[in-house]
């Protein structure tokens, strides 16, 4: 039986790995390793390691892949049709040379191993193996520099990540010198515009707010203040 | 279950992972591949640490997820960064810091 498990598994996690290789639109690459993501979790489980399992989906398949879709949105990439089927022939020779070298190595470094000869059934575990108590003692126990280091790191990788993508500062100081982007705030809408005037009497758009000197009399009777205006 | 097996999955992932990294040009998905390959450390981590019955392994695999959430974020910053100075959002046509 868990024989079977992992191989469903196992082919789900390879066919989204392959699906994140080879797809064109980079917004269905997200999608496809969402579903290795998913299928990588159920392998943890079976190997009973039901916290990191459950942290690969949360943080992983939820919170960075939450991340990845923004930049998506924002970035596009969508639109050109890619990329991967314009890599030139060389270079997609010398990418699938390199992987099958690496395959090979790999390969051999599991097969020349003596792990065949250990018994590598796995040992005996202990009722609380896997579970977030066993996690989090030895996290505040054997490695709890590793995991003050790994907080220093991302708090450090927060501000960052802060810098280079924030709009002022950073990467993007020069920004202004560059053609602006239009956006509708940028717009000059004329004055009076969301105020009250544009709703009662329809200044704004289609007609420009009177002088502010005249305002008061203006706005109560604009035509009879010109009547007198006039005689 | 044999732990060979799972060896033999990470090991095709991050041979899958590598081969993306050479060969896409968009640096979304390249970023996408690199996860590819952390996750097969990941697997073999936790294989290994199922084998042993030791507690490890997990740690060792939860600090490589902080690892690359550090990673996705600083590479998601740089692309924004990127598209804001109107780059083109492709490796291939940057190529200052090529020398």
């Amino acid at each position: 039986m868990t024989f079977l498990f992992f191989f469903i598994f196992a082919g789900f996690a390879l066919a989204g790995a392959v699906g994140v290789v080879m797809l064109r639109n980079p917004f269905y690459c997200m999608l496809s390793l969402v579903v290795h993501l998913i299928s990588l979790a159920l392998l943890f489980l079976l190997l009973e390691a039901q916290f990191v399992a459950v942290a690969q989906i949360v943080v992983y398949a939820g919170a960075v892949m939450v991340l990845y879709v923004f930049v998506v949105a924002y970035v596009g990439g969508g639109d050109k049709p890619d990329q991967l089927w314009s890599a030139s022939a060389r270079q997609k020779a010398l990418a699938i040379g390199f992987a099958s070298l690496i395959f090979i190595e790999l390969a051999i470094a599991i097969l020349g191993t003596a792990l065949s000869a250990l018994g590598t059934d796995g040992a005996t575990l202990s009722a609380n193996y896997g579970t977030p108590a066993q996690i989090g003692e030895l996290l505040l126990t054997d490695y709890l520099l590793a995991f003050e280091l790994a907080s220093m790191l991302l708090l450090v990788a927060a501000i960052g990540a802060v810098a280079l993508a924030g709009r002022r500062g950073g990467i993007a100081e020069d920004e202004s010198n560059l053609s602006p982007r239009h956006t509708p705030v940028d717009t000059p809408s004329p004055a009076a515009t969301g105020s009250m005037a544009e709703g009662v009497s329809g200044y704004g758009v289609t007609k420009p707010l009177p002088d502010p000197q005249f305002e008061g009399r203006e706005l109560q009777q604009p035509t009879r203040a010109a009547a007198e205006d006039d005689r | 279950m044999s732990v060979n097996w799972y060896l033999l999955v990470s090991a095709m992932i991050f041979t899958l992972g590598a081969a993306g990294v050479i060969v896409r040009r968009n640096p979304l998905v390249i970023l996408l591949c690199l996860e590819l390959m952390l996750n097969a450390g990941n697997l073999a981590l936790i294989g290994f640490s199922r084998m042993w019955g030791d507690g490890a392994g997990e740690i060792f695999a939860i600090v490589v997820m902080v690892i690359a959430a550090c990673e996705v974020a600083i590479g998601l910053g740089i692309i924004v960064a990127l598209y804001r100075r109107r780059l083109p959002v492709d490796v291939d046509e940057l190529r200052e810091l090529h020398g």
